[in-house]
């Protein structure tokens, strides 16, 4: 297993030597795929081997994988494989077009893989301070992809992005350095930041201290998972990179931060109760909500749109997050994985959507579904996943959170959420339903999109309806990662 | 080193760290900028040395060198670049003006004394007592940040919140495990690596370096 563990890593950064090597091939572009379609496949084999409680560790306890770890594990690789599936097709036509040329695919294939191979380090590792340095290396990797296009406006975007985002993450790390400071005064074994003897000293850390840390953990890892109000690069960043990077980093760059809030939580519960997390979290997920149904009245950017859908989502995470039980913590995840699914294939339809009609305005898109059904459809489908309609899983998870909070204190918030979620879900319908059912007003064009790339969206919006019909297949890991959050 | 002269060099160079932190919201030349911003790195390498020599432990030492040569050296010297590649080496008039900006400043260090009694009633030490200063360079860093217009004036103020979490660390923890401390470094690096190349862009693309003119993305 420990070799297995190991693969998550090396894989990307194989794919991405591959294409650094040899250029923006066919091959290579297939071979990033095939890389990200094994971490699956690792990911499966190591929830299989953890799920009944016992963690891989390797690296003199380095990396240590238990089921919440290969669970991330099997939400990145699955949304990269989406993206990355996606992205070889992306490419050609970028290529064809002239938007980009061989040197410009080559630079987006390599920093694709390192920031997939960052994110996959974050949710293996065992120690919050390598946490927060791949977190951070997300951030550089990513910088450059936003600004892929050279526009002024993506140029802008980017530099908004590393900027929040670093001095965000920057709080993040001041948090950390106090928790390890917390530790060292502890008493007991050698201080370190390792999660796991964290855990066990956490009862005896200062409270004091550790609610300050507490405090600039969540403002800085929150900013990095755009909960408001330190959301403002998110739509920027995600409306403005290539369609495959906004997949990915809506998809689950934001879920790899709730996964660091998450592994904090329960150092911070055990420290000074679940009152004070609890606290923190509720706050930014309402305001989340807030200033996503606010902003959603009256976007005309469908690409912004998105971007806001993703900070609903986020904010829908930490809620359950904070009422903190274990049925509420298994819908989180289940809710990430759908998230992260439903949007990864709902930004990619999202590009091509924008490349065949030239625009990224609501108003500039009308009556798609019936002059492109297949993009059109796709679009569609996504859109009515992250609406949280039945049969996708959103609908499941977004029902056991609502089930999870009314039992506990939390009910006046889940009600105020859904309040929210029903503005959110008139706005949504009311803009897909122009772009999609509208009157036309240009001439219909021959179909551009091939069918190729339709295949890893159509195969993600089914994966979401699966689990939506049934959670078997993840119900027991979701249960086992729970557990680990929840105890 | 006795104990009174580590306490009394410990506290001149975090007292040297402030100071040019107060300097890069004083000064208008962005050259002065960056020259202030050399003097901090290089106190913040003199604190690691210290608390090296102090604990008579090797790790802080290696901390130091590598503090001296990237926040001493290597950040200002590309900030310096971006600076001299545009014609314009002034802070054009601030949101806020300079007067205005040292007693936010002042009121700043205020704050950061205030939220870290916890802090300091844990360990009573001398270093976890000049932990506030690091806060308070932070806390500057952050002011910088929203009350400047230029991107070399944003940078400036992200390695000021850098460097102040940078002297916390050591202050607090007698720095962070190695490996973690070599990560942030090398993303600190690549962050502001990449915010130059950014700036670059911006200014052949905009033809300035104003961050005015980034105001193109809104609902």
């Amino acid at each position: 297993m420990t070799v297995v563990a190991a693969l998550v890593l090396v894989l990307p950064v194989a794919a991405g030597t591959a294409i650094g090597g040899f250029g923006w091939r066919r091959a290579t572009a297939w071979a990033s795929s095939l890389a990200a379609a094994s971490v699956v496949g690792a990911g499966i084999a190591l929830a299989v081997h953890v799920v009944n409680g016992h963690p891989v560790t390797t690296g003199r306890g380095f990396i240590r994988i238990d089921a919440l770890s290969a669970f991330m594990v099997v939400v990145v690789g699955l949304v990269v494989l989406v993206a990355t599936s996606y992205g070889a097709s992306y490419m050609r036509t970028e290529l064809e077009l002239g938007h980009t040329d061989a040197r410009g695919a080559r630079t987006y294939g390599v920093l694709v893989q390192l920031f997939v191979t960052a994110m996959l380090l974050a949710v293996v590792v065992d120690n919050l301070g390598v946490l927060w340095v791949a977190i951070e290396a997300t951030t550089v990797t990513t910088a450059f992809l936003v600004g892929h296009h050279r526009t002024r406006a993506s140029l802008e975007a980017s530099w908004k992005y590393v900027v929040i985002g670093s001095v965000g993450v920057a709080l993040a790390f001041l948090g950390t350095v106090l928790v390890y400071f917390a530790s060292r005064h502890a008493g007991g074994a050698d201080a370190s930041l390792s999660w796991m003897a964290l855990v066990h000293t956490a009862p005896r850390l200062d409270a004091g201290v550790m609610r300050l840390a507490m405090g600039l953990l969540v403002l800085g890892y929150g900013t990095k998972m755009g909960l408001a109000p330190m959301h403002t690069w998110l739509p920027d960043a995600h409306s403005q990179a290539p369609a495959p990077v906004s997949a990915l980093m809506s998809g689950v760059l934001l879920s790899v931060a709730f996964y660091a809030l998450l592994r904090y939580k329960v150092v911070a519960d055990q420290a000074l109760g679940p009152g004070f997390s609890q606290g923190l979290l509720v706050a930014g997920a309402l305001l989340s909500l807030a200033v996503a149904a606010s902003l959603l009245l009256a976007q005309r950017d469908y690409k912004r749109m998105l971007a806001y859908s993703s900070i609903e989502h986020m904010g829908l995470a930490a809620l359950a997050a904070a009422i903190g039980t274990p049925l509420a913590i298994a819908a989180a995840l289940l809710h990430v994985l759908g998230h992260g699914l439903a949007k990864a294939v709902t930004f990619c339809s999202s590009g091509d959507v924008s490349s065949l009609e030239g625009t990224t305005q609501v108003a500039g898109v009308r009556g798609l579904l019936a002059r492109r059904p297949l993009v059109g459809g796709v679009f569609g489908l996504g859109l009515v996943a992250l609406l949280g309609l039945p049969p996708f899983s959103l609908f499941a998870s977004e029902l056991a959170i609502a089930r999870a909070g009314v039992g506990t204190g939390l009910a006046w918030a889940v009600g105020v959420a859904f309040v929210l979620l029903f503005v959110i879900f008139a706005s949504v319908v009311r803009l897909g339903q122009g772009m999609l059912l509208g009157e036309p007003v240009t001439p219909a064009d021959p179909q551009r999109a091939g069918r190729l790339l339709a295949v890893p969206l159509v195969t993600g919006l089914a994966g979401v309806a699966a689990l939506g019909v049934s959670i078997w297949p993840v119900e027991r890991l979701l249960h086992a990662a729970a557990a680990v959050v929840a105890r | 080193m006795s104990d009174a002269r580590f306490v009394q060099l410990l506290d001149l160079a975090t007292g040297l760290v402030l100071v040019s932190a107060f300097v890069a919201v004083w000064r208008k030349g962005l050259v002065a900028i960056v020259r202030s911003l050399t003097v901090q790195g290089v106190a913040l390498a003199t604190i690691a040395m210290l608390l090296g020599l102090h604990t008579r432990d090797l790790e802080p030492v290696i901390v130091a060198l590598l503090l001296l040569v990237l926040k001493g050296f290597v950040l200002p010297a590309v900030l310096l670049r971006v600076v001299r590649s545009s014609d314009d080496t002034r802070e054009a008039e601030p949101i806020v003006n300079v007067p205005a900006s040292l007693l936010a400043g002042a009121a700043l260090t205020l704050v950061a004394y205030a939220t870290t009694t916890a802090l300091v009633a844990l360990d009573p030490s001398p270093q976890t007592k000049a932990i506030p200063i690091g806060i308070a360079v932070a806390l500057i860093g952050f002011f910088v940040l929203v009350s400047r217009r230029k991107a070399v004036t944003q940078i400036v103020g992200f390695l000021l919140i850098d460097n102040g979490i940078a002297l916390v660390a050591l202050l607090a923890t007698a720095g962070v495990p190695l490996i973690v401390e070599l990560g942030v470094a090398l993303d600190v690096l690549l962050a502001v690596l990449v915010l130059q190349v950014l700036a670059t862009r911006m200014r052949a693309k905009f033809g300035a370096l104003d961050l005015d003119l980034l105001r193109e993305l809104r609902d």
